[in-house]
């Protein structure tokens, strides 16, 4: 029975983990360029040098003593985000909505200023990076959210994930928090996934625990059929990140801001399979298209072309 | 993907290896099965002392045949050194003698023996009773003694069962106050067996302390054994002091008898012996190392079989790793079981080996509970990364003292065994158990534990398969083919068993 679901899901181009180890990171991946997305302050710098929009950086706290500094830092701006530079799968993000004399966390909670040195110094000790290797935390501004995605989240950061395979954005997702994924966008914490039309941009059919949803289940709303404002603009984007890495498959987050447009939140060398499920559709036969079509894909406009082209839902 | 390099290296690694194997088994003739009855055990006495720059003389008992075991072959490694045995009258035990003129600094001498196993069924020849020593009682001693015996022989009809008796009161768990005082707080199984032996003297029967050792399979330090021996009807009989019966166990391999000391040395100090005993791989595989020594003496100099006993024990164990690391690679890329740690389970599976499964896999089972528990209290601490993963460290070793001791009052000896648990796996186990358990939840966290628990008993099920271990021991080449298998799978790039279900929304729809 087993083999019999191995065999349909072959059929569909379903990509496995082992496959994607070894016929897509492992072969277009360099090793030597993995820094440039594990650090995420590597990526922004890299980023804002290629003109490519990402939440303004406020600061970096590399070591305990600059905390002194940090009030001084922190004047000017009434909201703000902190995370590790290296953190993986979204962990160690705190979110300061307001700062009076005290500090709002976005989860209603309040921090002192004793209680936000000890979460930087968490951070710097590397609590929350892979390995435990000692990290920098980033203050960065934090990001306004466009109201698209408002009715069908909650609380938390929705954000958009699309695969960029040499160039060409592959698929495309949607990840809106539940109440169940305490606000964040992972699938695997209950997030609802939705796929997205590549070609113009709306969402699909939603997963949600592997299961097929039509509704919001802490909104009620209607997920399917979201227009996502500027989707040529982010296509460009991601596809933009390509020649910012040199990985040739990459998972790349955008958030959209209300005043600044999208924005690339951070970048994946090895991002998740669950997109697949997400979108009802496997990534296979786009990859190999990719593959055999590759000559002819050689700047972003032609890459972002094939892919509204090829990657359309009817397709 | 260049496929051609990989099949050429898999290709030639399997040619090799199976090559060198078949060789092995047609030609030199290897046995490809254990054999069943072992016979032959290799016994390695590592004698180390510091001598002071004068005359050295260091003897030492070794052991002779007797009516359960034969020396086959002896000799000794002491470079420089003059040797003598002889064989005292008195206990018939042999004696080695070195002496040399001059010596400084630490001295290591070897001494080995192949002892084979006699037929057990022959008859001991009826021997003259033995003189006894008198065991020089005095003052309450001795009355003490005198005492006892008169007890004991209230409640024995014969000889055996007086000894059977003593025995019984001198392992009661709270002696007599006769027995008491004739111990005098020793309690060690060596102690209690020489009082025995005086008691017996006093009551006029020829007893005498034995030590020796117990022949296992594979055991790099050769604990000492003491039991006695009681004269009765024309013959010697063994009585095991520590299960209090008659009879030891037939692979116990009497090394000295009598009161005096294993060793002495003059002109040295710090004289120490350790033992070693494995099973002599069998006589098969000793015709064919000798036959291949001829045909080709290259292949068999440089043979694991060259190696001293001590180090042959240690490979025996490295050699299953690669075993347990192919069932790892199986298990995640093929399976798609996740683990903690990529060779976490296998560490594991060699010390589940010393402890026996199911006791390591409860033992293991509390230990990770419980330092998750006190895991979950220190995250309120907000301790930083080193200091907690140092505190954790020091929180499982303490764990496990204390567990140590438990179950060691509970009369579980088992649980001893839990000191043989890799103590840093351990700790990262619980550090990474309980970074999972907050990022992805309580299911993920216990599904990994329970993954990695499971590849740790079939890598432990599979390394303790005797016909395994015979096979990689005896045919190391075989690491080739493993290594090959190992190289094809890292090329596997179908699905993972268990991760087509996570996928079966995909189908649903297409209906």
């Amino acid at each position: 029975m087993i083999f019999g679901l191995g065999r349909q899901l072959a059929k569909l181009g379903l990509l496995g983990i082992n496959r994607r180890n070894a016929e897509f990171t492992l072969k277009y991946n360099q090793r030597r360029l993995y820094p440039l997305v594990d650090d995420k302050l590597l990526t922004k710098q890299l980023a804002q040098e290629a003109g490519i929009a990402v939440p303004e950086l406020y600061g970096v706290i590399e070591a305990a003593y600059q905390l002194r500094e940090l009030p001084v830092l922190l004047h000017n701006y009434a909201d703000f985000v902190v995370k590790p530079s290296r953190g993986s799968g979204g962990e160690g993000i705190l979110v300061i909505s307001k700062s009076t004399k005290i500090y709002h966390r976005m989860d209603g909670a309040l921090m002192d200023k004793v209680a936000l040195n000890h979460y930087i110094l968490n951070i710097l000790s590397g609590t929350y990076s892979l390995g435990g290797h000692p990290d920098k935390a980033i203050i960065e501004y934090r990001v306004q959210f466009d109201p698209v995605f408002e009715k069908v989240s909650y609380k938390g950061v929705p954000d958009i994930r699309i695969i960029v395979f040499l160039g060409v954005p592959v698929m495309g997702m949607v990840r809106l928090p539940t109440r169940m994924s305490g606000g964040k966008a992972n699938l695997h914490q209950g997030a609802i996934g939705t796929g997205i039309d590549i070609a113009r941009g709306s969402t699909l059919t939603a997963v949600w625990h592997n299961k097929i949803v039509e509704d919001h289940p802490d909104t009620g709303r209607f997920i399917t059929g979201i227009k996502i404002p500027g989707w040529s603009t982010i296509l460009e984007l991601a596809s933009r990140c390509y020649l910012l890495t040199g990985l040739g498959y990459q998972g790349v987050d955008i958030v959209l801001d209300k005043d600044k447009g999208p924005l690339i939140l951070e970048l994946n060398a090895r991002p998740g399979l669950n997109i697949q499920i997400a979108n009802r559709a496997g990534l296979l036969p786009r990859l190999r298209l990719i593959e055999r079509e590759r000559q002819n894909l050689t700047s972003v406009e032609r890459c972002v072309a094939f892919a509204q082209e090829h990657f359309g839902a009817e397709n | 993907m260049s496929r051609v390099p990989l099949t050429i290296w898999v290709l030639g690694l399997t040619t090799l290896g199976l090559g060198l194997f078949l060789y092995k088994i047609l030609v030199l003739g290897f046995p490809l099965v254990p054999e069943t009855m072992a016979v032959r055990w290799n016994v390695e006495g590592r004698i180390t002392f510091s001598a002071q720059g004068q005359p050295v003389k260091v003897s030492l008992y070794i052991p002779g045949s007797s009516t359960h075991f034969k020396v086959m072959y002896e000799n000794f490694i002491s470079r420089g050194y003059g040797l003598n045995t002889i064989t005292e009258s008195e206990n018939g035990n042999r004696l080695a003698t070195w002496s040399i003129n001059k010596a400084k600094g630490k001295q290591i001498f070897f001494y080995r023996g192949v002892m084979r196993r006699t037929e057990l069924d022959k008859k001991m020849p009826t021997q003259s009773p033995p003189a006894i020593e008198p065991p020089g009682f005095k003052g309450p001693y001795l009355e003490a003694t005198e005492a006892l015996i008169t007890m004991i022989r209230e409640q024995s009809a014969d000889v055996d069962g007086l000894v059977v008796e003593l025995m019984k009161r001198l392992n009661a768990p709270h002696p007599d106050e006769n027995v008491s005082l004739l111990l005098q707080n020793r309690t060690s199984i060596a102690a209690r067996a020489e009082a025995a032996v005086k008691v017996l003297a006093q009551a006029g029967i020829p007893a005498r302390l034995v030590r020796g050792i117990r022949l296992a399979e594979q055991d790099r330090n050769v604990p000492v054994i003491p039991w006695f021996e009681v004269y009765d009807k024309g013959m010697w009989r063994s009585y095991d002091l520590a299960a209090g019966k008659a009879g030891v166990p037939d692979n116990y391999m009497a090394w000295w008898r009598g009161t005096k000391p294993l060793g002495q040395i003059k002109g040295g100090e710090g004289l120490e012996m350790r033992i070693a005993v494995n099973l002599d791989q069998e006589a098969a595989i000793k015709r064919a190392v000798d036959y291949g020594k001829t045909v080709t003496p290259f292949l068999i100099d440089y043979s694991l079989f060259s190696l001293p006993i001590q180090a042959q024990a240690a490979f025996s164990v490295l050699l299953l790793v690669p075993i347990g690391a192919l069932l790892v690679v199986i298990l995640r890329n093929i399976i798609g079981v996740k683990t903690f740690g990529t060779f976490m389970p296998i560490l594991i599976a060699l010390a589940f080996r010393q402890t026996n499964l199911l006791w390591g896999v409860v033992l293991f089972s509390i230990l990770v509970a419980l330092g998750l528990g006190i895991r979950h209290y220190l995250e309120h601490l907000k301790l930083l990364l080193v200091p907690r993963l140092a505190s954790i460290l020091i929180i499982v070793i303490l764990l496990m003292a204390v567990m140590s001791v438990l179950t060691h009052k509970l009369g579980l000896e088992q649980g001893l065994s839990v000191a043989l648990f890799p103590m840093v796996i351990m700790t990262m186990t619980i550090e990474r158990m309980t970074i999972v358990w907050e990022e992805r939840g309580a299911r993920e966290a216990l599904q990994q534990g329970t993954g990695s628990l499971l590849v740790a008993a079939l890598a432990c099920i599979v390394m303790q398969i005797r016909y395994v271990g015979h096979l990689i021991f005896t045919f190391p080449e075989l690491l080739l083919v493993l290594l090959a298998g190992t190289l094809l799978l890292g090329r596997y790039t179908g699905y993972r068993l268990l991760e087509l279900p996570r996928f079966r929304a995909l189908i649903r729809e297409k209906k």
